[in-house]
């Protein structure tokens, strides 16, 4: 399988990409920073992945970076067979109430941002006959929370997009995987307690890739949040006005 | 992407793995670089048993190593191998052993990173031969005190070097590692295990198989006296030959873990007798050779999650230190007899030859045997470490860092001539001790 992977050097985008070299995979990765690319390409290729690793600069924060990286990776790849998506952002609920730049930062890259690129991602793989995309979104963005709110609402949306896609293009062979990842023990939630039931990286990526190799629309992870987040969905609002969670 | 989140970790309790724990949070990094800027002491995977990886008494903060572990390069031709320094060895493992290369040197965990095996030069069943890690390794990458990023090896900055390796992660903090891997031509062990009657016959049996055997550890029953005592089990090992070799991967595995702290008694000394006793019986039933998976011949204990839980809340202390071997057999005789006398019980008794004296210059091992111990953490545990300290001293012998959480500072000197010399070279590069540790506050007089 040929792969496209932004935001591979960290996390469980990280995990996934392990999991995928390990199989001999072709991967192709997209993130900020050059150096750091070349890093993780190196790692992806002594732990098995099929070939160079080559890499691109794509930031998703700047949409005008996505079509020259997307272009490169298509080409380097030939046939693209899957596109990854786990970059985004997160901030703290205190800390954005506080900062409109950062709240304003943060809704542009976990949503508008994150929707162009895929956006462009789509018409490549409907120009190539079809394929996967598979994007990180959040059980955040399943309700609305009173310690997420701003994260959650830019999650909301974007599993709302991706549902839509999936059901839009579907029979024209783009299969879209929207995952929901609980809390994962990763550098990007290190600064937080982690709750009941937090994960490792490694575990979500294993089950994310058979929802990638199945082509399964919704996935949690771990699986255990389906469950919680249907039961938090079913909440009547006079009691999620006092839940702390 | 980018993590915002504000800078000041939650704070928790961290603990080294012997369970005393000290109220400071852990910052995951997966950017080594921008993390170890500024920062007290750096951990990795938290396998020591003492404090050696725990913050000083005046700061809150530990940087954590585990998520910095990508693999920089492998080079096919001479097994060397770049990581970033929280790669696991469990997953050098699974990546490398599947290509016929391990690492060189492992301890009796996998559960532990490149970084922290080399911060304590960690030695293995193959001292005899290939001595600790350190002689491996071929370059390092580390952030010193003044905030410079250098690499040393040994031709480049071979003081840096040679402190560092065993010197604790307190000369800077590593950031990567460079090891030379060896090759292996299976993934399986070849074992026996030889029940033995005494502790004479156990050292002369040791010094036997050195010769024909690269692996070889003991574990000793050191509650039975009188002629019984040190008797035990010598487990030998050597990689197994392709034709002996079942021709499947030995694929981890793991088993349930310890759910909860064990209450005191669980850990009482009829309790360890009766461990010690079933023990030795069983493996006096079933010796012999065996292809053993390697998992079960290196990292015995790793199959059960957390089983330093069994020692309950107030944990384990655990007591390593090393004999010359101009003392004798009758030095490990009087260390045993010392430790039963003060009524010092111990679960677990390890064994072990050690080769000659390697480049880190705060090493452990020595030629001399090694003798590890299970502490559990009683009212009275200070005052048997004390007297086997007294008793090492005297011997002209000295205890593991890795391990230590109650030695003396007097004592630590007294057997440590060598500690002048290492502590000349880090205030060379850190005249401050910006870097240090719990450990090093207790025993080298670091500012706390």
């Amino acid at each position: 399988m040929n792969v496209v992977l932004i935001g591979a050097t960290r996390g469980m985008g990280r995990a996934l990409a392990r999991l995928l070299a390990a199989r001999g995979d072709t991967l192709f990765l997209l993130g900020r920073n050059e150096a750091d690319l070349e890093r993780s390409a190196r790692d992806l290729e002594v732990r098995g992945a099929d070939g160079t690793v080559h890499v691109a600069r794509c930031d998703l924060e700047d949409p005008r970076t996505f079509g020259p990286a997307l272009e490169r990776a298509f080409d380097s790849l030939g046939t693209v067979h899957t596109v990854v998506v786990t970059a985004g952002m997160f901030a703290p609920q205190e800390a954005l109430e506080s900062d409109r730049e950062l709240t304003a930062r943060l809704l542009h890259v976990d949503f508008t941002a994150t929707v162009l690129f895929c956006e462009e991602v789509r018409e490549r793989l409907l120009a190539n006959g079809g394929g996967t995309l598979c994007v990180f979104s959040s059980v955040a963005g399943d309700r609305g929370r009173r310690p997420v709110a701003l994260y959650g609402a830019a999650k909301a949306g974007l599993s709302a997009y991706l549902e839509a896609l999936d059901h839009r293009y579907r029979r024209e062979g783009l299969r879209v995987v929207c995952v929901k990842p609980g809390f994962v023990r990763t550098g990007m939630t290190a600064d937080l307690d982690p709750p009941p039931f937090a994960s490792e990286p490694a575990a979500v990526a294993a089950r994310v890739l058979r929802a990638i190799d199945a082509g399964t629309p919704l996935v949690y992870a771990p699986g255990l949040w389906r469950v919680v987040m249907w039961g938090v969905r079913m909440l009547p609002r006079a009691v999620m006005r006092r839940a702390r969670f | 992407m980018s993590s915002t989140a504000s800078a000041v970790g939650r704070v928790r309790e961290i603990s080294g793995w012997g369970g005393q724990s000290v109220r400071a949070s852990e910052i995951r990094a997966e950017d080594l670089e921008s993390a170890t800027r500024g920062a007290v002491i750096v951990r990795g995977l938290g396998r020591s048993y003492g404090d050696s990886s725990l913050p000083p008494p005046g700061r809150r903060e530990a940087v954590a190593t585990p998520l910095a572990d990508r693999i920089l390069s492998f080079d096919e031709g001479t097994g060397e191998m770049v990581a970033e320094a929280g790669l696991a060895l469990s997953a050098v493992y699974r990546v490398l052993l599947p290509r016929g290369w391990f690492v060189p040197v492992t301890p009796g965990t996998w559960h532990v990173t490149l970084g922290g095996m080399v911060a304590a030069d960690v030695h293995g069943k193959n001292h005899h031969r290939d001595g600790c890690i350190g002689e491996h390794v071929t370059r390092l990458r580390m952030r010193l005190a003044d905030g410079r990023i250098v690499e040393c090896g040994p031709d480049e900055e071979p003081d840096l070097f040679r402190a560092t390796l065993g010197g604790m992660g307190l000369t800077g903090h590593i950031l990567e590692v460079g090891i030379r891997m060896a090759r292996v031509p299976s993934p399986w062990i070849v074992a026996e295990h030889l029940p033995i009657p005494s502790i004479h016959d156990f050292l002369r049996e040791l010094d036997t198989s050195a010769e024909a055997w690269p692996f070889t550890v003991g574990w000793i029953d050191c509650l039975s006296r009188g002629s019984a005592m040190g008797r035990g089990v010598l487990f030998r090992g050597r990689w197994a030959r392709p034709g002996e070799a079942p021709a499947t991967f030995p694929m981890p595995y793991r088993r349930p873990s310890v759910p909860f702290r064990f209450p005191e008694w669980a850990m009482s000394p009829p309790a360890m007798r009766a461990f010690n006793e079933s023990y030795y019986r069983f493996h006096t039933l079933r010796p012999g050779r065996r292809i053993e998976h390697p998992q079960t011949f290196f990292y015995p204990l790793d199959a059960v999650g957390g089983w330093n839980r069994i020692y309950g809340h107030r944990g384990v202390a655990q007591y390593q230190c090393v004999l010359p071997r101009s003392r004798g057999a009758d030095a490990v005789v009087r260390l045993l007899e010392h430790l039963t006398e003060r009524g010092g019980t111990s679960f677990l008794c390890v064994i072990k030859d050690c080769g000659p004296e390697g480049t880190g210059l705060l090493s452990f091992p020595m030629p001399g045997v090694s003798i590890a111990l299970d502490l559990p953490m009683r009212d009275d545990t200070q005052q048997v470490v004390d007297a086997l300290n007294e008793l090492v001293i005297e011997e002209k012998g000295r205890i593991y860092l890795a391990k230590d959480a109650l030695t003396r500072p007097e004592h630590f000197r007294a057997m440590e001539p060598r500690l002048e010399e290492f502590l000349r070279i880090r205030r060379r590069y850190d005249p401050n001790s910006a870097i240090r540790s719990a450990q090093s506050v207790r025993l080298m007089g670091d500012p706390a």
